[in-house]
Formats: C-alpha cells, structure tokens, sequence
C-alpha cells in the first residue's frame, strides 16, 4: 500500500512519518509513537477514551486518519504535565477528588477536561457533564469526575475549592 | 514548634496512613500521566496479530471453510480452524461450569458472533482484511431465541457433541436443551406453607440479558519460548494463577513453566474471569508460529461474543399472613445460558448463590428449583459486579416484597421492618441454608427513611396522584427501595471451589531491612485501588507508614496463588490473608522488639508504630529498629529476615447489606423519567478507605441505573444479536447520570480478622431493584403488580398506555 508523508506537532515535537492512507491516528500515536496513554475502547466514537487535543479542539482519535493530522499540533495526556513534571491541576484534582478508578478512561477525560477548562473556565457542575458527555467511564459514576474538574478550575483561577454540598 | 517535640500519637498514626483514612491513591499518579500499562499497550519483536472469522449465524451447519484467498495475501501467516486443534484436542475447552465450549466452531455455529477461524498477520489491520477473505459456507438451521421454548418436544437440537449425554455436571438432563436443575430447600414444607397462607402473590420477573461491557475489551499477549519451554502469557485476567493452571492443563506445558502476567486493567466487572477462545488460540498461534501473538478483540465482539449476564426469568412467590409476616418463599428459575454453560460460578454452585433469595428477611420456610437451558446465543453468565446470581436474587426477593405490599395495602417499608432479621438474631441461619455473619438491618433502614424524609415522601406522592387523578399534571411519581443482604467473600474450601481448587485466597509480606514493605497478593485489581487500600490494612497492623508498603498483584511468578477478584472477594478474603500475614510478622516483631529491650516478650506490647514496655512506654523500639535489628541482630535461635505468607481459608462468607432510595418522576405522555434523589446507605463493616468505599459505591449505583433502566443485549427472532456496539448499547454518560447520596452503618463481620465485608458490588446489587422499584411504584397506584426492566423511555412510555394512564 503506497504510503502518505506526515508532519505533525505532538506535545511540542515535530514528528515527521509514512504512513497507510487508512491508519487511524489513535494507532499512529499508540503503535508508531509509543504514546499508549491514549486508549481504545469502542472504535464507533462513542467512549472517548481516545481523546487528543487537534489543534484546539477535542478530537476522538480513533475517528480520524493519521494522514489527516498532517501539520496538526497534538496535544495528548502525555503532554499535560509540565515540562519539568510538575502535574496539571487536573491531573492532581482528579488524585485528590477520586475521579479514576481503573485508569482506562482517564487520560481522555483529563484531556478533554483540558479543553474544557480553556472554552469555559469556571463551568457550572451542569457545564462540566454537558461538555464530558462525550467521555464514558464505567467506573467512577461522574460525580468524582464534577468534582475533579471543579477542584482544578478553582486551581487555575487561583480561588480556594470549595465541595459543592450534596 | 520545637523540632524535639515528639509526635502525638495521633500524628504518629495519621503519618501511617492506615485503615479508615482517605488515603489518595497510588494508582492515580501513573494513571493520570497516561503511563498506565494495559495489555494492548505491549508491544513485543516479531509480534503478530490474531483476529476472528465469526458465525454470521445463530444456528447453521458450516459445510465448508475456505481459507486459501487469506492465507494467499502477504502478511497472512496463518489460520487456524477446528480442525487444527482437534489433534491438539483444543478445539473445545472446559468451562468453570462443567461443559464445554468450543474453540472454534466444530461443524455447527451455535450463537452469531461464534469463533470459527483464526487468523493471525503482521498486523491487526491486514488481520481484519484477512478474516473478509475466508470464505465459510453455511447451511442455515433453525434457531432457537426464546428460553420458554427450549424444552418444548419440537425444539431444535443445539449441542450434538452432548446430545448421548444424559447426565450433566449438576445431574440428569430432562431435555436435549437441558443443562441442569438444580433444588434447594424444603419443597414440602414451601408448598404446604403455601396451601395455608392467607395472602400469596406470584410474578414472573424477568432479569434481562445484559453485559459488563468494561471500558477496555479482553485482550491478551501470548509469548511462547520453544527453547526454554516455557510460556509467558499477559492478559485481561481477573484470576490470573486459574488462568495460569488452564492454560498449564490445556497446553500441557508445566505449570511452573507458564508464566501468566495480567497488568493493569481496563475495568473487570465479571467479564475478565473466564477463559475465552481468543486465549487459547493466541497461545496456540504463539506455540505453532514461534512468535508472540497478540488477540484484541474489539467493542462488537465484545458485547456479542464474550460472556453475558443475567438473563434469568424467575417465577417468584411469596406467602404471608394477613398482618403482614412472611410464612414461605418459591422461586422457580429459568436460565437462559447460551450455547455453552460458561457460567462463572464455583464449581459446586450452578445457579450461583442464588439462594441468597429469601434476602434480609426472616422467612421460615423456601424452596428453590432453577431449570439451565441452551439457546442460541452467546455463552457467559457471569456475574456482572455482583457475587454470583446474588443480583438475581435480590431482584427477586426486592419486587416480590413490594408486590407483596401492594396486595397487602401495607406500606413496602413497614413490611419490610416487620419482617427483616432482627440484630439478636445473628448469626442467623436462612431457610435455604446460608449462615449470615452479622446484620443490624431495623438501624439501616430507620436511619434510610428519616434521611430521606420518607413520610413526607409518600405524602406528596398521595398529592400528585390525586393531582394526576384529576388531570391537573400527567407526571408521576415513584419512591424506589430496596434493602439488600449481599453474599460476599467465596469463599471456604469446604463448599467453593474452582475447577478444583479452593477459593481460599494470599498474601505475602516481605520487609526490607531498611523498612521498605513488598506485599503481593493472590488477587487483581481492575480499579478497585488494591495498591492502596492492602497498604492501609498493612500500615495499620504492623505500623509501617503505608507509603512504604508497595503492593503488587498480577504476576503468578512473584505472587502467591490465590483465585482472583471478582464477587467482592478480595477484602473479605486477600484482604483477611494479608492481615493474618502482617500478624504472622509482628508476633516475630514482638519477640525481636523483647530481645532488644531485654524482657520478656509479655511484657512488651504494640503502640501504633512500634512495641513498648508495658507500663513504662518510654522504652519503645520504633518498627524501623525492629526490622532492622531482624536483619542484623536476631534475637538468638532466630531466623533473620521478616516476611510471612497466609492462605487464608474464609471460614464464612461475609453479608454486607444496606437500605437505598430512589425518588423518580415520570412523564407518561413521553416515559422520560428523571431521577430526583439516590439515596444509598451500606454496611461493609469495617471500612479501610472511606474515599474508595464511595467511589465504589457511585460506580456501582452508575452501573445499576444503567442495568435497571436500559442496558441489555437482545436478539431478534433469528437470533440476530441487536445493540452490540455502544450506539445502541446504553452506557450513561456524566448527563443521564443520576447524584448519589451517600451514607453508611457499621456492623464489623465478626469471623474476619479486620471485620471487613467488601463493598464493590452492594451498589449494583442494591441498585438494580431500587431503580426497578421506583418505577413500579410510580405505576402501582393505576393497578400495575409489574413491569419489566429494561425501563427504558420507550418501554416506559408503552407501560404507560398498556395502563392507560
């Protein structure tokens, strides 16, 4: 099969690559790249646990072709984290809310959580479930995942977090 | 502060991290990093991939199958059919159940989506091009779907390769669909309790065909080294020492020269337990090529493929006298088990514990038959977050209770009281033969009602059904409950066992000198946060800060044999061994602490982090210079070291139970229903992490709402399976997703070491009913006894005018 020359950004490093014309970029990621935090679990759209960040936008990247990531600037939740370590406030928030539980969710989650936070930084617990609808976890139920998210938009706004009461 | 001022016992404690703190979790840091490590995350040289060629029908004689197209394009190297395993005599496997099911399909498809040939290539995607180009001929059979058919004289022979068999692993078979009947309990006593009753009422209550359907599918690497002989094997495995004995049995490789590793896992929930095909043809691909070989299998395969649940339809029957006491309980089960009985139940146990049935209730008298039949779908039967068929059970005994209300014209709740297991009454023995450990159900429940303002409640309710009555809303209103007796733990040898062996369970604890802890345990966790919470019970009962204590499961070359975790097995069970572990430790810690401060070794006693002289505890020797000393100064006719093992043999199961609420409005004209409140109280006795109990809990009630209110595998009369993808497939996201309230009691089991009883599965246990309930209540007053789950929109909305509402 003739093959598709890429370039593409991902978390901040030019990748340059062949690739199969139908090569999803969830494969490219996890297969050629080694970046496995990115799951699979549905291969129809539905679970999001292939959510990467594609230039601004939450993209599910079982859903699309690596060749269509050509010039794309990636970000995925290997990416999160600062440079030096440090973690993200949703990456500490979802630790101290209990918003995981097998992990297998939890980088498309936080990844669009990410996402979430730059288009509305302090959504409403309404706001939060609206815009992780696309996201399935079978485990936690949710409500640590609110939590989670709340826990870091109150972080990044520099305002103490306050549990909503129940 | 002063840096010499000592720590105050509570600081010292705290700085443990021990049981019934809310300690963060060690898991989350991979996790939240992406640097999880799951089975399809291995990537290993020379590597290929294996995929499926499946039945497109439910029921058909394959005539032939030709495999020549694929085998003839590059990057194909292989393909697999029953007729290369039947000399390997791996073209069926046993079942935990005591049948067989087929590797590959052997002349006949039994299920749409059956195994019928492997292919294995370079990479996945040349595998799925591949299994288009094997050309199956089949010769179509009639199907049999319905389960109430499947013992009628004309039905459809499914399984030829039994059809001489007249006696199965559970008994005589009465049909050639039969799989077994299995009775328990006093059926003369039961039917003549019923002859002399006041009130009886009976219902069929249907529990649906439904799905674990975790968010990362089984999958597994095999590896086989022909040099060496030996087999590594990672996987998706719950069990992964029973994985390692099976595939030691099957391929016939030592067991010491199988090495089974399950890494971190992608959500379990029953589905990971058993042995599917997709194992044994990556190790035998693995065995024949040389080569690892990896089998994912995908969201499809999956839901239609790879293990059920449910799918029980029981005839249930109460009896009581007209003030309300229950005199007799009758169930009659007919299980639908697929083409194979693959259920994962202890070996001695066909319907599970089903007769768990008669619930929390103090009822004199039951009897129990339950019929397993085959059909053409999907084998499985696991159990779906829940000990095994206990869901089942307390569905039954749940809506039967409330049925039972309704013809009384008594409130559900005051029945409830009336009839529950009184405090003084455990450990009480149930009339179909479970001994329950401890129980206070009357505090549960009185605290559940005055939580929820229960008599308010129902006032309201009374409003808007005159309201409804008088046609001023077309909304109504249902108040859900349930309170449920969960049976946990399995469990002592004496009566479970798997495939043999006992379902005891291990830990092994090993201190280095320096006070850094390995401790590894017979169990594996699917997100359950083993890591932390075995921690906790450690740090507690040796002193040793939990952040020193590194827990690992998964691997059968490091990890004692122990039988996995499923049934909310691993605290009551793992979690007893590695206390009995620790203690092993700290006897010897104790004598070590006596040595270095010459006494005697009555005379020193533990004091949170370390031992000290009774009465005098300023002479103390921290836990630190204990282990230390264990290495370097023994006291004399001592092994050095400090490490211990426990296989702990349960000498009971474990009862958690609780009492739930369900508050729900219905619009009739649309059957959209809106979950107002979930309140759910559980009693898991002694609690190790509060953080992780409520997490389980919302996870469970998540999935019970999904279970109650629209998830379910279903197939058309061709026994075409409908819904196997997540389009159709209900999994809630974060919106449909009910709040979960909160709330517990505690009543420790008195026979476990810790008083610990496991919580994961209460929540779906208790769950499902309560959800069910709600909506049966909503509909009660318009003279429904009954309505079955799924409720989903459109069943709703179709019960609505069946009632004419």
């Amino acid at each position: 099969m003739s093959k598709v020359h890429i370039e593409l950004t991902v978390n901040g490093k030019t990748h340059e690559a062949l690739v199969e014309p139908r090569t999803l970029l969830i494969h490219y990621l996890r297969e050629d790249l080694g970046l496995t935090g990115a799951h699979i679990g549905c291969e129809t759209g539905h679970c999001g646990a292939c959510t990467v960040d594609i230039d601004g936008m939450s993209v599910k990247s079982c859903t699309m072709f690596a060749a269509q990531a050509n010039g794309a600037d990636i970000l995925t939740i290997e990416g999160v984290a600062a440079p030096d370590g440090t973690l993200h406030a949703l990456q500490e928030g979802f630790r101290e809310m209990h918003g995981l539980q097998c992990g297998y969710c939890t980088p498309g989650m936080i990844v669009r959580a990410h996402r979430l936070l730059q288009e509305n930084p302090r959504p409403t617990e309404a706001e939060i479930r609206a815009g992780i609808s696309g996201n399935l976890c079978r485990c936690t139920g949710y409500q640590n995942i609110v939590k989670s998210i709340q826990y870091a938009a109150a972080k990044l706004a520099g305002e103490p977090f306050k549990e909503a009461a129940e | 502060m002063n840096d010499m001022t000592p720590p105050t016992p509570e600081e010292r404690e705290a700085r443990l991290q021990g049981m019934g703190c809310k300690r963060k979790r060690v898991e989350d840091v991979r996790f939240t990093q992406g640097r999880g490590q799951y089975v399809d995350d291995l990537k290993l040289p020379g590597m290929l991939f294996g995929d499926f060629v499946r039945s497109t029908y439910a029921h058909a004689r394959i005539r032939k199958i030709d495999a020549s197209k694929a085998l003839a394009m590059p990057g194909v190297k292989a393909v697999l059919t029953a007729a290369d395993l039947k000399p390997l005599n791996l073209h069926y496997m046993p079942t935990l159940a005591g049948d067989v099911q087929a590797v590959l399909a052997d002349e006949k498809v039994l299920f749409q989506g059956q195994e019928i040939a492997f292919v294995i290539a370079e990479d996945r995607y040349v595998a799925a091009d591949a299994i288009e180009l094997v050309e199956v001929e089949y010769e179509e059979l009639a199907p049999l779907v319905d389960p109430f058919q499947a013992m009628a004289d004309d039905a459809p022979l499914l399984r030829e390769d039994i059809k001489d068999k007249l006696v199965g692993a559970h008994g005589p078979r009465k049909h050639h669909n039969h799989i077994f009947e299995w009775k328990i309990g006093d059926e003369a006593g039961t039917n003549a309790a019923f002859e002399t009753a006041d009130v009886t009422i009976k219902e069929m209550l249907s529990y649906h065909r439904t799905h674990p359907s975790p968010l990362e599918t089984c999958q597994c690497v095999a590896s086989m080294d022909k040099i060496r002989g030996e087999l590594t094997l990672w996987g998706t495995f719950q069990a992964p020492h029973v994985i390692r004995t099976v595939a030691s049995m099957l391929a016939g490789i030592p067991e010491h020269k199988v090495h089974v590793i399950a890494p971190d896992i992608g959500g379990g929930f029953g589905n990971k337990v058993g042995a599917y095909p997709g194992y044994i043809c990556a190790v035998v691909a693995s065995i024949v090529l040389g080569v690892p070989v990896k089998w994912v299998e995908d969201r499809m395969e999956n839901l239609s493929a790879t293990s059920f649940a449910r799918d029980y339809h029981m005839t249930t029957e109460l009896a009581a006298t007209k003030d309300g006491t229950i005199t007799a309980m009758r169930v009659h089960v007919l299980a639908d088990h697929g083409a194979f009985d693959a259920c994962a139940d202890p070996s001695k146990w066909p319907a599970g514990f089903m007769n768990i049935c008669t619930g929390s209730y103090d009822i004199p008298v039951a009897h129990l038959a339950v019929d397993g039949v085959y059909t053409n779908k999907a084998p499985g039967g696991v159990a779906y977050r829940c000990s095994f068929r206990v869901t089942e059970a307390v569905y039954a005994i749940e809506r039967a209770i409330e049925i039972l209300a309704q013809k009384l014209g008594m409130d559900s709740a005051e029945l409830r009281m009336k009839n529950f297991i009184k405090a003084e009454q455990f450990p009480y023995n149930s009339a179909l033969g479970w001994e329950y450990d401890s129980g206070d159900y009357h505090t549960a429940m009185r605290k559940a009602l005055d939580a929820v303002g229960y008599d308010s409640l129902r006032a309201e309710q009374r409003e808007k059904r005159a309201a409804f009555a008088r046609g001023e809303t077309r909304e109504i209103m249902g108040v859900g409950l349930s309170f449920f007796t969960e049976i946990v733990g399995a469990g002592p040898t004496r009566n479970c066992d798997i495939l043999g062996i006992g379902m005891f369970d291990s830990a092994e604890i090993r201190i280095h000198p320096t006070g850094g802890v390995i401790a590894r345990m017979g169990t594996k966790s699917q997100g359950q946060g083993h890591e932390t919470t075995y921690a906790q019970i450690i740090a507690t009962e040796l002193g040793i800060p939990a952040d020193d204590i590194m827990i690992e499961e998964g691997n059968t070359d490091t990890a004692p044999y122990g039988l996995g975790t499923y049934g909310s097995r691993s605290t009551p069970v793992a979690g007893a061994a590695t206390a009995v572990a620790a203690r092993k430790i700290k006897a010897k810690a104790q004598m070590i602490a006596a040595h270095m401060l010459e006494v005697h070794h009555d005379d020193v006693e533990f004091d949170i982090d370390g031992f000290r002289l009774k009465g005098s505890p300023e002479s103390r020797k921290s836990m630190k210079e204990i282990v230390w000393a264990a290495y370097n100064q023994p006291p004399p006719n001592m092994e050095p070291g400090l490490e211990a093992v426990s296989y702990y043999d349960p000498p009971n199961m474990t009862y958690p139970f609780g009492a739930y609420v369900c508050v729900m409005d219905i619009d009739v004209d649309t059957g959209v229903y809106k979950v107002r409140r979930f309140y759910a109280l559980d009693d898991c006795g002694t609690r190790i992490n509060p953080m992780i109990i409520e997490g389980q809990v919302h996870g469970g009630l998540t999935e019970a709402f999904a279970v109650a209110m629209g998830q379910e595998i279903r197939y058309d009369e061709q026994g075409n399976v409908m819904g196997a993808s997540f389009m159709d497939f209900f999994l809630p996201t974060a919106v449909e997703t009910p709040v979960w309230e909160t709330d517990h009691t505690v009543t420790p089991s008195p026979h476990h070491p810790i008083g610990a009883k496991g919580v994961g599965e209460s929540p779906h246990v208790g769950g499902v009913p309560c959800f069910s309930n709600a909506v049966n209540d909503a509909f009660a007053f318009l003279g429904s006894t009954h309505i079955q789950m799924p409720h989903d929109h459109w069943r709703i909305w179709k019960a609505a005018r069946a009632l004419g509402a």
